[in-house]
C-alpha cells in the first residue's frame, strides 16, 4: 500500500484566498441575528472580498501544487481568482443598495454571494475534475438560492426553481461525464490525463470521447451555450438584478476557466472536438443575437445577448491554440466589466417603485441622468463592440485569432452576427437619448456604492480598451502558466 | 458462466430496471421504491468489485438514510400519487406485504443476534490493508483527497444555509422595520412609473 501519510500536505497557505472568503461569509452568519446584519454583512464581505484579492495577488509569481496536487496555484488561476474578486465585490456594492430599495434585505445574501465566489475560485485553482466539480457545486447551490432570493416574487421564484432543477439536471452530465474520463484515464487529473494521453486514447477512446461530449453538456449549460440555454431568459429576467448581473459574468467566466483547464489543456490532444465547438458558437452566437432583437425587456434583451457573448467566446475552444486561449481571458475581462456595467443602470432604474425594466421605461432618461445615460451608452457601445471600448478589442483578439488559426468562416459569422447585435444595443440609446414622455422622468437617486461601481466599469470599459495590450500581456502570461 | 458473472447479470440488469422503472412511475413513492431497488443491486455490484465499503455506505447512506427521508417529504408533502396509494389492496398484493415483514422480522432477529457475537474477523482485522476496506478508503480520504474531502463540508454548509434562506417562514410582525412596509408596496403594481 502507497505510504499516503508521507505525501500527505496541507497547505494552507495556498488556499488563503478561498479561505478568506470562507471565513468572512462564516463570520456574517455569526453576526446574523445582530441588529443592522445586512449593514455588518456589507462590509465584512468587502473586507474579506479585499482580503482575498492581496492574498489572490501575491500568488502572481507563485506556480506550485499543494495538497497532494488538487490545488494548482499559477498565473491563470490568479487572474481568474481576482476577476471573480471584482465581480463579486462590484456585485454586493450594487445588491446594497437595490435590495434596501426593494425592501429584500438579508444579510445571508453576502454570504450565499462569499461562498459562491469561493467555489469559482476552487474551480479555477485546480487540475483535478473532482475538485473542479466540487468548485462548481459550491459556485452553483449558492446560485440557485439567490436566484429566488426575492421570495414575494412569484417570478423571482421561478427563476430560482427552473435554475436549480435545470442546474441539477446539467450536473449529472457533467458527473457522468468525469466518471467516464475517470473511467478511461484511471485519474482525475488532468496532467496526468495530458501525460499519459496517447496511451489512454489508443485504448479508450470511446470512453473519453463520451466523457468530453457529456463534460461539454455539463459546462455548455453553465456558460448557457445553445441548445443548453432554455434556462438562460427566465431565471436572468425573474432573479433580482445585481444577482443577474453577477450571473452573466461571474459564472460564466467560471465556466470558461474550467473549459479553458478541461479542453483547452487536459484534452487538447482529443481531436475532432473543434468541429462541436465549432457548430455550438455558431449556434450560440446566432440563436443568442436573433432572440435578442425582439425583446421588449431590457433584461430580456440583456440575457439573450449574454448567451450571443458566450457564442463568440467559444470561438477561442473552436480555435484552440494559447492565442485564441489568452484572446478568450482578454474578452472575459473586457465582458465582466461592461456587462456588469450595463446591469447595474438596468438595476439603478429598477430601484424606482413598480419599474419591470421595459425599453418603454428608459424614454427620457437623457434628460434626468445626463451622466447616466452617457455611461449606459458607453457599455453598450462596449458590447456591440465600438473601436474605443474593450469591446471593440475582445472581439478584434478573438476574431485574428480564429483567422490566424484558419477559421475564415467562423470569423465572417461571428462579425456579422455582432452587427446584428448593434440594431438591439443601439436601441437602448435611442430610446433613453430620443424617445419623448409625457410628464416627469421619475428619477433613480445614486448611491455612493452604485456610483462607485459605475466609476469602475465605465474607467474599465474605456481604459482597457484604450490600452489593450498591457491587458492582453497578462492573459498571455496567465495561458502560459499552464501550457 | 461463473457464478461471479451470473451475479453481476442479475444485479446489473436489476439496477437499470429499477432505474427505468423510477422513471416511468407516476407515483412518486413507487418511483423511490424502485430507486432504492436500484441502489441496493448497484450495492451489490461494489461488493463485488471488493469496494465493500462503498457498497455498504451505498445501502445504509443512500437506499437506507435519504430514501427514508424522501419517502418521508413525499407522504408530508401530500402528493396526489398517496391517494392511489390509499386504494385497498388486493389479496396479492396483502400477502406479499405479510410476507416481506415476516422476512424482515426474521433478518431483525438475526442482526439482533449478531451483535452479541464477535465483528466477524475476516473483514476488518485480517485484511487491515484490503482494497475497499474502511482503513483504505479512509487512508484516502484524509490524505489525497483531503482538499476534496473538506470542500464537501462546506458544500453542505451552504446547502443548508440556502435551504434555511429559501424555506424560513417571514412573520411580518418580525420583519425589520424597513421592511415591514413592504408587503402593501409590493401589491401596488406600476405606481409611478408613467406619471
Amino acid at each position: 500500500m502507497t505510504d499516503y501519510v508521507s505525501t500527505l500536505s496541507i497547505d494552507i497557505g495556498l488556499i488563503g484566498p478561498e479561505l478568506a472568503l470562507l471565513i468572512a461569509a462564516a463570520v456574517i452568519l455569526l453576526l446574523i441575528f445582530t441588529r443592522k446584519a445586512d449593514r455588518f454583512a456589507t462590509a465584512i464581505g468587502l473586507i474579506g472580498l479585499v482580503v482575498s484579492m492581496v492574498l489572490t495577488v501575491r500568488q502572481w509569481d507563485v506556480k506550485v501544487g499543494g495538497f497532494s496536487g488538487m490545488v494548482t496555484v499559477d498565473q491563470f488561476a490568479v487572474l481568474f481568482k481576482l476577476l471573480f474578486a471584482v465581480a463579486s465585490g462590484l456585485t454586493l456594492l450594487l445588491a446594497e443598495r437595490y435590495f434596501h430599495a426593494k425592501h429584500i434585505a438579508r444579510p445571508e445574501f453576502t454570504a450565499l454571494l462569499l461562498v459562491s465566489t469561493m467555489g469559482m475560485m476552487v474551480m479555477a485553482g485546480t487540475t483535478d475534475l473532482i475538485v473542479i466539480f466540487l468548485g462548481l457545486e459550491i459556485m452553483s447551490v449558492p446560485l440557485y438560492v439567490m436566484a429566488g432570493f426575492n421570495r414575494r416574487s412569484l417570478e423571482s421564484n421561478e427563476s430560482g426553481i427552473k435554475y436549480f432543477i435545470m442546474g441539477a439536471f446539467a450536473t449529472g452530465f457533467l458527473l457522468m461525464g468525469i466518471a467516464l474520463i475517470y473511467g478511461a484515464s484511471e485519474t482525475t487529473d488532468l496532467r496526468r490525463i495530458v501525460t499519459d494521453f496517447s496511451y489512454i486514447a489508443t485504448n479508450a477512446k470511446l470512453f473519453l470521447f463520451t466523457g468530453a461530449a457529456l463534460m461539454m453538456v455539463g459546462f455548455g449549460f453553465k456558460v448557457g451555450a445553445v441548445p443548453f440555454h432554455s434556462w438562460i431568459p427566465d431565471v436572468y429576467q425573474g432573479a433580482p438584478t445585481p444577482v443577474t448581473a453577477f450571473f452573466s459574468v461571474a459564472p460564466k467566466a467560471a465556466g470558461f476557466a474550467a473549459l479553458l483547464r478541461i479542453f483547452a489543456y487536459g484534452l487538447k490532444d482529443l481531436g475532432a472536438l473543434s468541429d462541436v465547438w465549432w457548430i455550438l458558437a455558431v449556434l450560440t452566437m446566432t440563436v443568442g443575437n436573433i432572440l435578442a432583437l425582439r425583446q421588449e425587456n431590457v433584461k430580456r434583451m440583456l440575457a439573450y445577448s449574454s448567451i450571443a457573448h458566450a457564442g463568440y467566446m467559444l470561438v477561442a475552444l473552436a480555435v484552440g491554440g494559447a492565442d485564441a486561449a489568452s484572446a478568450v481571458i482578454f474578452y472575459l475581462i473586457g465582458y465582466t466589466l461592461f456587462n456588469l456595467g450595463g446591469f447595474t443602470v438596468v438595476a439603478l432604474l429598477e430601484t424606482r417603485a413598480g419599474s419591470r425594466a421595459d425599453f418603454s421605461e428608459m424614454a427620457g432618461l437623457s434628460k434626468a441622468h445626463p451622466y447616466l445615460t452617457a455611461t449606459l451608452a458607453l457599455f453598450m457601445f462596449s458590447l456591440s463592440g465600438f473601436p474605443p471600448t474593450v469591446g471593440f478589442f475582445g472581439k478584434f483578439y478573438l476574431f485574428s485569432a480564429a483567422v490566424k488559426g484558419g477559421f475564415i468562416w467562423l470569423t465572417v459569422i461571428g462579425v456579422m452576427n455582432s452587427f446584428v447585435s448593434v440594431y438591439y444595443y443601439l436601441r437602448v440609446v435611442k430610446v433613453s437619448y430620443f424617445d419623448q414622455i409625457e410628464g416627469r422622468f421619475v428619477p433613480a437617486p445614486l448611491s455612493a456604492g452604485v456610483l462607485f461601481v459605475l466609476i469602475v466599469t465605465a474607467v474599465g470599459t474605456l481604459g482597457f480598451g484604450l490600452f489593450p495590450d498591457n491587458v492582453l500581456e497578462i492573459a498571455r502570461r496567465a495561458i502560459q502558466a499552464f501550457a | 458462466m461463473t457464478i461471479d458473472a451470473v451475479i453481476f447479470v442479475i444485479s446489473a440488469v436489476v439496477a437499470i430496471f429499477g432505474a427505468a422503472m423510477m422513471i416511468a412511475q407516476r407515483n412518486p413513492v413507487a418511483s423511490v421504491l424502485y430507486l432504492i431497488l436500484s441502489l441496493i443491486a448497484q450495492a451489490v455490484i461494489y461488493v463485488q468489485l471488493g469496494a465493500l465499503f462503498v457498497g455498504i455506505m451505498l445501502v445504509i447512506v443512500y437506499a437506507g438514510a435519504i430514501m427514508v427521508l424522501f419517502l418521508f417529504v413525499i407522504m408530508l408533502l401530500n402528493l396526489r400519487g398517496s391517494e392511489e396509494l390509499g386504494k385497498p389492496s388486493g389479496r396479492v398484493s396483502r400477502f406479499t406485504k405479510y410476507v416481506i415483514t415476516l422476512l424482515f422480522f426474521v433478518e431483525l432477529i438475526f442482526v439482533i443476534r449478531g451483535v452479541a457475537l464477535p465483528p466477524a474477523p475476516e473483514l476488518v482485522t485480517n485484511q487491515p490493508d484490503a482494497f475497499g476496506s474502511v482503513k483504505a478508503v479512509s487512508m484516502l480520504l484524509f490524505t489525497k483527497y483531503l482538499y476534496p474531502f473538506q470542500l464537501t463540508g462546506v458544500l453542505m454548509l451552504i446547502a443548508v444555509v440556502g435551504a434555511v434562506v429559501i424555506a424560513r417562514r417571514e412573520h411580518p410582525g418580525e420583519l425589520p422595520d424597513d421592511t415591514a412596509a413592504e408587503s402593501t408596496l409590493a401589491e401596488t403594481p406600476k405606481e409611478g412609473t408613467k406619471a
